[in-house]
C-alpha cells in the first residue's frame, strides 16, 4: 500500500477530488497547509508598513491505495491540480506498512 | 458650544423645547455607539487575532468607568457652576447630578432651546467616555488591564474634565473674560474678541487623547517583536465595520454639539460628511502614490481622520472649505502613522498619526478656512492664532498630566503583562478566553461553576463539553 500526499493550491480542490472519483478512489482526507516553494509569497501592505507573507494557503490530500494504483493516482492528481502557473503544488508517494478501519477492524488492502 | 450654555432659562415659567430635546437624546445615544461597539471593532479588527477581546475590553471598561465618574463628579468638574482658576470647576457643586433637573438655555434666547440639563449631561457623558477609549489603541497586546481601568479613572478626572472645563465649561481655553484669547486680543462686553473655534472637540477629545496615547507608548514601551515580526490587523471586515458605525455615531457627535436640529446642525452634517469622503480619497491617493495600492485599512483610517479633523472646524467652515480641510487631514495621517517606525515609539493602532495628527490639522484648519473670521477668507490672523495657541495648550496639558499618571501607575502597579503572556496571548492570560473557537476540539470541564456538573456526569457524554 502507498500513502499519496499532494500539496495543491486550495481552489484546485473540486477538480482533483472529481477526477479522483472518476478513477476509483473511494476516500481521501484533506487539511489546511500553509507553505512556499518557488512561488515564494506575496507582499501586504497596511498603513504603509509592508509585509512580506512567504506561506501562501495550500490544501493537503492525503490518499491511500494499492501498490498497482499508486502511479495512476498520482498521473490523476497531477492532471487535475495542473494550472501550468507556479505555486501549483508537489504530490509524493511514500509506502505504508499496515491499515487498519477503525469500525470494524479490518486490516490491510481490506481496510482501504 | 459656548460658555453661554449654562445660564439658566429665562425667568418666568421656562418651556421645554421637545425638538431638541428629542435631538439631544438621539444624538447622546449615537456617540455611545461610537465606543461600544464601533470604535472596539475598529481596533479590535486591526489588532491580532490573541489580542482582540482585550483590545476591545478596553474600550468596554472605559466605558463602565467613566460613565459612572460622569455623574458622580465629572459633570461637576466640567460645567459646573464655580470655575476654579480657570482649569476645572468645583466637583462638589453638582456631585450626584444635585440641582440638574431643571431646564438649561444654550443659546439664551426666550422660548427657544429649552433643554432638561440631564439630556446635555448624557451627551457629555458619552464625548468623555470616547475620549478615554481612543487612547487605548496606543498599547494594544501589553498592559494589563487593572491597570488599564485605573488608568481611565484617573486620566479622566485630571486630563479629559479640566481640558473639557478649559475649553467648553467657561475655562482658559473659552472665550469667556478670564480665558487666554481674551488675554491676547481682548474682550469686548465679557466676551473674548475673537472666539476659539472647537466646535464638537478637537482639542477636548482628539488632540488629548491623541497626546495620552503618544506618551503611553512612550512610557510603556514597545510590544515584543516590534519593528521585525509582521504585526498585521488580524480581521480587516471588522475594521471597515467600525469605521463605517463610527462615521454615523459620528453624526451625533457633531451634528448633536449645536444642541439644536437647526440650520447649523444641517451644515455641521453636510461638512462632516464631504470633509470625511476627501479624507478617505486624500489617504487613499498619498497610498497608491506611495505604496502602489490603495487599501481598505486606508479608506477606514481616512475616514476616521477626516472625521476628526472636520469636528472642531465643522460649525464654522462651508461645505467647501470643509473638502479642502478633509483632503489635507487624509493626506496628512496617511504619511503620520510612518513616523512612529521612523522614531521608534509603538503606538499600536496609530492614535498618534491619526488623533493627534488630524486633531491638530482639524483645530488649526479652522483658523484658516472659518468663513467668518478665517485667514484664507480675508479674517486676518487672530483666528488662526488662537487657534495654536489653543492647540498648544492641549498639548501640553495631557502631555503633562498623562505623564504624571503613566509614571505612577508604571512605578506602583505597573503596566506591562509578562513577556509570556505577551507571546501567549493577552486575551488568554488576561482574561481567560479565546476570540475564535475555529476547529472545536472539545475540552474537558473544569472547575468554577461548573465543578458540581463534573460529579454528576459520570456517564460518557457523547458531544463536546459544551453539549
Amino acid at each position: 500500500m502507498k500513502l499519496i500526499t499532494a500539496i495543491i493550491k486550495p481552489h484546485q480542490l473540486e477538480d482533483v477530488k472529481v477526477a479522483l472519483e472518476a478513477y476509483g478512489v473511494n476516500g481521501m482526507t484533506i487539511s489546511e497547509a500553509s507553505g512556499y516553494g518557488r512561488q515564494r509569497g506575496h507582499s501586504e501592505v497596511y498603513r504603509g508598513a509592508e509585509y512580506t507573507v512567504d506561506f501562501v494557503p495550500k490544501v493537503r490530500l492525503e490518499v491511500l491505495v494499492e501498490d498497482m494504483d499508486a502511479s495512476s493516482v498520482v498521473d490523476v492528481i497531477v492532471k487535475s491540480a495542473q494550472t501550468g502557473r507556479i505555486g501549483d503544488g508537489k504530490v509524493w508517494t511514500v509506502p505504508v506498512d499496515d491499515v487498519a478501519r477503525v469500525r470494524t477492524g479490518e486490516r490491510g488492502s481490506d481496510a482501504l | 458650544m459656548t460658555a453661554t450654555m449654562l445660564s439658566l432659562a429665562s425667568e418666568g415659567e421656562p418651556v421645554i423645547d421637545y425638538a431638541s430635546t428629542g435631538f439631544l437624546i438621539v444624538c447622546a445615544s449615537l456617540v455611545l455607539l461610537m465606543t461600544t461597539p464601533a470604535l472596539a471593532l475598529f481596533y479590535g479588527g486591526m489588532s491580532r487575532a490573541k489580542s482582540v477581546l482585550n483590545m476591545m475590553m478596553m474600550s468596554f471598561g472605559a466605558m463602565g468607568i467613566v460613565g459612572i465618574l460622569y455623574v458622580l463628579f465629572g459633570y461637576s468638574m466640567s460645567f459646573g457652576p464655580n470655575d476654579i482658576g480657570g482649569i476645572i470647576a468645583n466637583p462638589f457643586d453638582k456631585f450626584g447630578l444635585k440641582d440638574t433637573a431643571g431646564l438649561i438655555n444654550p443659546f439664551g434666547y426666550d422660548g427657544y432651546g429649552n433643554i432638561p440639563e440631564l439630556a446635555f449631561v448624557g451627551f457629555q457623558l458619552t464625548f468623555a467616555v470616547i475620549t478615554v477609549a481612543l487612547i487605548s489603541g496606543a498599547i494594544a497586546d501589553r498592559v494589563k488591564f487593572s491597570t488599564w481601568m485605573v488608568f481611565s479613572a484617573i486620566w479622566v478626572t485630571l486630563a479629559y474634565f479640566p481640558v473639557a472645563h478649559m475649553v467648553w465649561g467657561g475655562g482658559l481655553l473659552s472665550g469667556s473674560e478670564s480665558g487666554l484669547s481674551a488675554k491676547i486680543f481682548g474682550s469686548t462686553d465679557g466676551v473674548a474678541n475673537v472666539l476659539p473655534i472647537d466646535f464638537a472637540g478637537g482639542t477636548v477629545v482628539h488632540i488629548n487623547a491623541g497626546m495620552a496615547g503618544l506618551v503611553l507608548a512612550l512610557v510603556i514601551g514597545k510590544r515584543l517583536g516590534f519593528g521585525q515580526v509582521a504585526m498585521r490587523p488580524h480581521n480587516v471586515p471588522l475594521v471597515m465595520i467600525g469605521a463605517g458605525l463610527l462615521w454615523f455615531g459620528w453624526f451625533g457627535f457633531n451634528a448633536g454639539s449645536e444642541l439644536a436640529p437647526d440650520g447649523t446642525a444641517a451644515l455641521v452634517w453636510i461638512n462632516t460628511t464631504v470633509a470625511t469622503c476627501a479624507a478617505m480619497l486624500g489617504w487613499l491617493l498619498v497610498e497608491k502614490l506611495r505604496d502602489g495600492h490603495a487599501t481598505s485599512i486606508g479608506a477606514a483610517s481616512g475616514v476616521v481622520a477626516g472625521l476628526v479633523a472636520i469636528t472642531p472646524a465643522c460649525g464654522a467652515l462651508s461645505p467647501v472649505g470643509s473638502i479642502v480641510l478633509g483632503v489635507v487631514a487624509g493626506g496628512l495621517s496617511a504619511m503620520a502613522v510612518g513616523l512612529k517606525f521612523r522614531f521608534g515609539f509603538d503606538d499600536s493602532l496609530d492614535v498618534v498619526g491619526v488623533h493627534l495628527v488630524a486633531g491638530l490639522w482639524g483645530t488649526i484648519g479652522a483658523g484658516l478656512l472659518s468663513t467668518s473670521t478665517g485667514l484664507l477668507y480675508g479674517g486676518g490672523i487672530k483666528q488662526t492664532v488662537i487657534q495654536i495657541v489653543i492647540a498648544l495648550v492641549a498639548v501640553i496639558v495631557s502631555g503633562v498630566m498623562t505623564t504624571a499618571i503613566a509614571l505612577a501607575l508604571k512605578t506602583t502597579m505597573g503596566w506591562r503583562i509578562t513577556e509570556d503572556a505577551e507571546v501567549s496571548g493577552i486575551d488568554q492570560r488576561e482574561h481567560a478566553e479565546s476570540a475564535y473557537d475555529l476547529n472545536d476540539r472539545g475540552g474537558r470541564i473544569g472547575s468554577g461553576i461548573l465543578a458540581g456538573l463534573t460529579q454528576r456526569s459520570a456517564e460518557p457524554v457523547t458531544e463536546g463539553a459544551s453539549a
